[in-house]
């Protein structure tokens, strides 16, 4: 019985680190998915000063789109 | 199994639970987080009959701050999402300035001095809101495109005939059950990131400076996590702001995605 509680308390110590490794791996897309979006929008910005505006809400909108994978792995540790 | 994240794990509960006050363990229970919501209400509902109360031609006071906020929801985001046909941006402007300011001043709370504690960062909160602009893009789109909506949105056309079905259920999924689902994680991860973030540097600061349990040597030490506390607090406002901004947006998509047929 004692044996089986403590594999039951490693047992969730393992899946608390697991999530959090999960948030590690979650991170890594969204990671350079924003970059690669951001860095083409300042170029795009400095090329063309004029469709600034546009493209300062095309890229907030493709930065939520991308960070919320991001997010998701962040939540899966509390479910 | 702890489904949407009603629930926290145990070191982090600290943190997001609060004690009803009237009617506890109730669905009527009142604690820190409903009071914040129904201030964050109030306050709203004071900007925009205070400000709009006398409407003078040379705006003061709150009335400047209630003019300035309604022309930036039109202009940044309702008519470049929506699109300014038939004045349909313009329309849509009242809705999604609730949206913008309730969100944000439930947001700002998270920097507010002696709160410091995000209402939204309790999943209720964005699920509810979520499901509101669920119903009304749903709802928009049965209005402006007839009782086949929900079919004819999902299939665009100039699809090939062999990949339609594949194309279809695809769209269905993404269009009435991710939306909403990501809206609301979006909302709530950003605003529970966010506190995590301001308790860990705040607690690393209490910590060196009035515990200091290995030494007197490191009260200096205290100010590297509080230099950060200070710097994060700046980021939170911007997040605060920047989601609401966000939310207000993807509202705007949605319902101009709804109300025009071509997509």
């Amino acid at each position: 019985m004692h044996n089986l509680l403590t594999l039951a308390a490693v047992n969730g110590d393992i899946q608390q680190g697991l999530a959090n490794v999960g948030y590690g791996l979650a991170a890594i897309g969204p990671g350079i998915g924003i970059g690669y979006l951001v860095g083409q929008s300042v170029q795009a910005m400095a090329r063309q000063p004029e469709m600034a505006g546009q493209v300062r809400t095309t890229m907030f909108l493709g930065i939520a789109f991308t960070e919320a994978l991001a997010l998701i792995g962040f939540v899966l540790k509390f479910i | 199994m702890n489904v949407f994240a009603a629930l926290f794990p145990h070191g982090i509960s600290e943190l997001f639970n609060w004690k009803g006050g009237p009617f506890n363990d109730t669905i009527f229970e009142i604690n820190k987080t409903a009071v914040m919501a129904f201030v964050s209400t109030l306050v709203c509902v004071f900007i925009f009959v205070w400000g709009t109360r006398k409407k003078a031609l040379v705006p003061t006071g709150v009335q400047n701050v209630a003019e300035m906020g309604y022309e930036f929801v039109e202009q940044q985001i309702a008519v470049p999402t929506i699109g300014d046909h038939h004045g349909a941006g313009k329309k849509w402007t009242p809705f999604l300035a609730v949206m913008f300011f309730y969100i944000f001043f439930v947001n700002i709370w998270s920097t507010f001095p002696g709160v410091q504690f995000p209402a939204t960062s309790r999943i209720a909160i964005p699920m509810f809101l979520s499901l509101v602009v669920w119903l009304v893009y749903v709802g928009a789109g049965f209005k402006a495109q007839g009782p086949w909506y929900m079919i004819k949105t999902c299939a665009p056309s100039g699809v090939p005939k062999a990949i339609l079905p594949v194309v279809f259920v695809i769209e269905l999924f993404s269009k009435f059950i991710v939306r909403p689902f990501s809206l609301t994680v979006r909302l709530f991860a950003n605003m529970v990131a966010g506190h995590v973030l301001l308790s860990v540097f705040a607690i690393m600061t209490a910590e060196l400076v009035y515990k200091h349990r290995s030494g007197a040597y490191q009260i200096p030490l205290g100010i590297l996590p509080f230099a950060g506390l200070v710097a994060f607090t700046g980021f939170e406002l911007l997040v605060a702001l920047l989601q609401a901004y966000i939310f207000a947006m993807l509202t705007g998509v949605f319902i101009g995605d709804s109300l025009s047929a071509e997509h």
